[in-house]
């Protein structure tokens, strides 16, 4: 059914859908209208069997969802940011312990300074957590992507992370193509557990694992997150048939077959870009686009067969690996070792920076005459870095960095670039 | 501590000893040969560890009192790591240990999905030591405990980070050796005026039951356990488990380090129903604190060349305040 609604509460009715059983709630935004969506199911009936537990912390938002879990029981949660920074050593022993657990990741940037609005830092600070994630470019996806991701997460035994843009995405009104409760039935069989803790069946689960197995522990986990990278097109095959739409899948591609220069991206600015990518290929620019839906496990053979055609590519990521550059980058061009192709980072977006269509097409020109530099920050205002670095050069106690580049700034409403 | 202890049997009633006096069903449920040995033997917990002691009554009482439908969640720490060390565990009850800080939490989502499940009868108990609890695990017990969650936490205090080599938590007493409060210095040992007692802040969040108890009165520490099984909500049992390595002590004289710590007042034995004491195991004839601490190398450093009389003052003062505000005294001690 068609229905215009916010993204928050079209993720919370499709969860509901899923039939979860117990639900951790903790508030932090740009997450908090998708629990909140849940509790009001739970509260007035409409999600019946289902226990809505108010936690203190995000902490115990995954220690609880790990308990239910081992209890048996479809567990999800939501967070974003903070949030999942303060819930990682649960977030890891829930992968390691191989539970199902769903989570919804609203991506917000990680403090400090602290910020509320958009960037990849939380998630994928969590890159190597054992989580499978996968990231949803419209509403629309972020709806399918977690019916999907129930399925994956118990099929292997693995939880599954669903990113989707904080207030880009979260608190958009967008109009959904609403399944119906017999759909996702049908498309999701109840949750049998691989393991569960049981009165008429002991097990100890969560034991020490010393040098004789931990190296064929930590590789089971490897394999089955090769596993979901056989299982993941299929379940978005399977997806199709009953529901009768794309959505899901390794990755996206857009006018890629003929395209001299490919960007690579995650999440809502896919959207952007290939609106950008339409108004300059009437312009003669052969430009494509591949959009990564799972992040982890990353599809290196679908990327590289995106790529086979192109001479260069542009990966734009909003997320920083300080020190280096990219994230998202550095496993690009993991994929295309060998292929000889010219290879670009940009990094944009950070803490909800507007990615506009003028400076993707400025950019986008430049990889273009392959003038770009490795790695770039787009519109990164270099006259307030410059000035910080100069005070800090000159005064010993120059004080707080972002609280000065701020003054350096002045009060600004939503600057247009 | 080497010389021959004497040990008083008192009557029945007292929950003390003379379990073939007791009537059937008051029996000790370890005295009984259908008991469940949910930690069974094998493990590899030190010679004379109170921990295991208290852990075997606590979870074979809590086992029979729910018609063997138990599931526990442990928090990092001595017990986890003595039991299960794989292929090897001496748990008989579904078990699981997450991490340090969340056995509490993760407790409660069993507990909701034994609810979600239908499956009501199943119990659920979270345990871990006192670092695990009063220290980094507080945030989700304390959440566990105002939600009212339908879990029974018991906590194994040894009064320090035993598993790691003796460091102070929470639960640490003053003047107390150990690894990160070390007896040197003008003021040897941990310091006086910091640290929690637990079961207070426990019963501050006005749950169904909150117990004290000590690995000398093992009846007591059935019974109540027995107690709070008979509830429905959040409950808490604090157990003292004396520790050989980490307190420096014989490990024969754990049960009566145990019970020196209760006959002196330093630890009340009490138990109290929604925020209020009900009852206190009485001390028949109190004892000085010195009789407690002597034994113990932790103290050691009080009864040296000079006697630390200011600090042992101290914690007998300690000790007094304990007896006058739990009631402790029994009315026919002198």
């Amino acid at each position: 059914m068609l229905k215009q609604c916010e993204g928050s509460h079209a993720v919370a009715e499709a969860v509901a859908m899923c039939r979860p059983e117990v639900i951790c709630a903790y508030p932090i935004s740009p997450q908090t209208h998708i629990v909140e969506g849940i509790g009001e199911m739970v509260k007035s009936g409409e999600l019946k069997n289902c226990e809505f537990i108010n936690v203190e912390s995000e902490f115990a938002a995954m220690s609880v969802a790990i308990g239910a879990s081992a209890g048996g029981a479809r567990s999800y949660t939501a967070t974003a940011s903070q949030g999942l920074l303060f819930m990682v050593e649960a977030v890891y022993n829930a992968s390691g312990l191989g539970l199902p657990i769903v989570m919804t990741v609203a991506n917000r940037a990680i403090g400090a300074p602290i910020n509320i609005w958009n960037d990849h830092s939380d998630s994928l600070s969590q890159r190597d957590c054992g989580w499978i994630q996968l990231f949803a470019e419209t509403n629309q996806e972020a709806l399918d992507l977690h019916i999907q991701a129930f399925k994956l997460a118990e099929e292997l035994s693995l939880p599954v992370m669903v990113c989707m843009d904080g207030f880009i995405l979260t608190h958009a009104y967008e109009r959904v193509d609403m399944p119906t409760q017999e759909q996702v039935d049908a498309y999701l069989p109840p949750y049998e557990p691989r393991q569960v803790l049981d009165p008429a069946e002991p097990v100890s689960i969560g034991a020490m694992v010393g040098p004789e197995a931990f190296m064929e522990v930590r590789y089971l986990a490897h394999a089955k997150q090769m596993q979901a990278l056989e299982r993941i097109p299929q379940l978005a095959e399977e997806f199709k048939v009953c529901f009768g739409r794309d959505s899901g899948g390794l990755t996206h591609t857009y006018m890629t077959d003929d395209a001299e220069t490919i960007i690579i991206a995650m999440g809502s600015v896919l959207g952007t870009i290939k609106d950008t990518v339409d108004v300059m290929r009437e312009a003669g620019h052969k430009i494509g686009v591949l959009g990564i839906t799972s992040y982890r496990p990353f599809p290196l053979a679908a990327v590289r067969e995106a790529l086979k055609n192109c001479k260069r590519f542009v990966v734009l990521e909003k997320s920083l690996a300080v020190g280096i550059g990219g994230i998202v980058a550095t496993d690009v061009r993991m994929a295309v070792t060998g292929m000889g192709l010219k290879g670009y980072t940009v990094v944009a977006g950070l803490g909800g920076r507007a990615i506009t269509m003028k400076s993707l097409t400025a950019m986008l020109e430049k990889a273009g005459r392959d003038e770009l530099d490795l790695v770039t920050f787009l519109d990164l205002d270099w006259k307030v870095v410059n000035k910080q670095l100069a005070r800090e050069k000159e005064v010993r106690r120059s004080g707080p960095a972002a609280e000065a580049m701020l003054r350096d700034i002045g009060a600004v409403a939503a600057r247009n670039y | 501590m080497s010389e021959l202890q004497t040990v008083s049997f008192y009557q029945t009633g007292t929950f003390t000893v003379g379990n073939r006096l007791l009537k059937q069903e008051e029996r000790s449920v370890q005295a009984n040969m259908q008991r469940t040995n949910s930690l069974n033997s094998g493990h590899r917990a030190c010679q004379g560890c109170g921990e295991a002691l208290g852990a075997r009554y606590a979870i074979d009482a809590a086992m029979n009192a729910s018609n063997r439908q138990l599931i526990a969640a442990n928090a990092t720490g001595c017990l986890e790591v003595f039991s299960t060390p794989y292929p090897e565990t001496s748990w008989q009850i579904p078990w699981i240990h997450s991490l340090f800080g969340n056995a509490a939490a993760v407790a409660t989502g069993l507990a909701a999905a034994m609810k979600v499940k239908g499956k009501s009868d199943v119990r659920v108990v979270a345990q871990g030591g006192d670092g695990g609890t009063t220290d980094i695990g507080f945030g989700c017990l304390s959440g566990m405990f105002e939600r009212n969650d339908d879990v029974l936490y018991i906590c194994y205090d040894n009064e320090a980070y035993m598993n790691t080599g003796v460091q102070r938590s929470s639960a640490t007493p003053g003047a107390a050796r150990t690894a990160t409060t070390m007896p040197v210095g003008e003021r040897p040992g941990n310091s006086f005026g910091q640290g929690k007692f637990l079961p207070a802040i426990a019963m501050a969040h006005e749950i169904p039951y909150v117990a004290t108890a000590t690995v000398a009165d093992l009846r007591d520490l059935e019974a109540k356990v027995v107690r709070a099984m008979s509830f429905r909500g959040a409950r808490y049992i604090h157990i003292l488990v004396p520790c050989p390595l980490g307190w420096g002590s014989a490990s024969n004289d754990t049960i009566r380090l145990a019970r020196l710590a209760k006959e002196t007042g330093l630890f009340p034995v009490f138990e109290a129903e929604y925020g209020e004491i009900k009852s206190a195991l009485a001390i028949r004839r109190p004892l000085p604190v010195e009789d407690y601490l002597r034994p113990q190398k932790r103290f050691a450093h009080l009864f040296g060349k000079n006697l630390a009389v200011d600090t042992i003052a101290r914690i007998q003062a300690k000790a007094d305040k304990n007896i006058r505000k739990y009631g402790l005294l029994a009315k026919e001690a002198v």
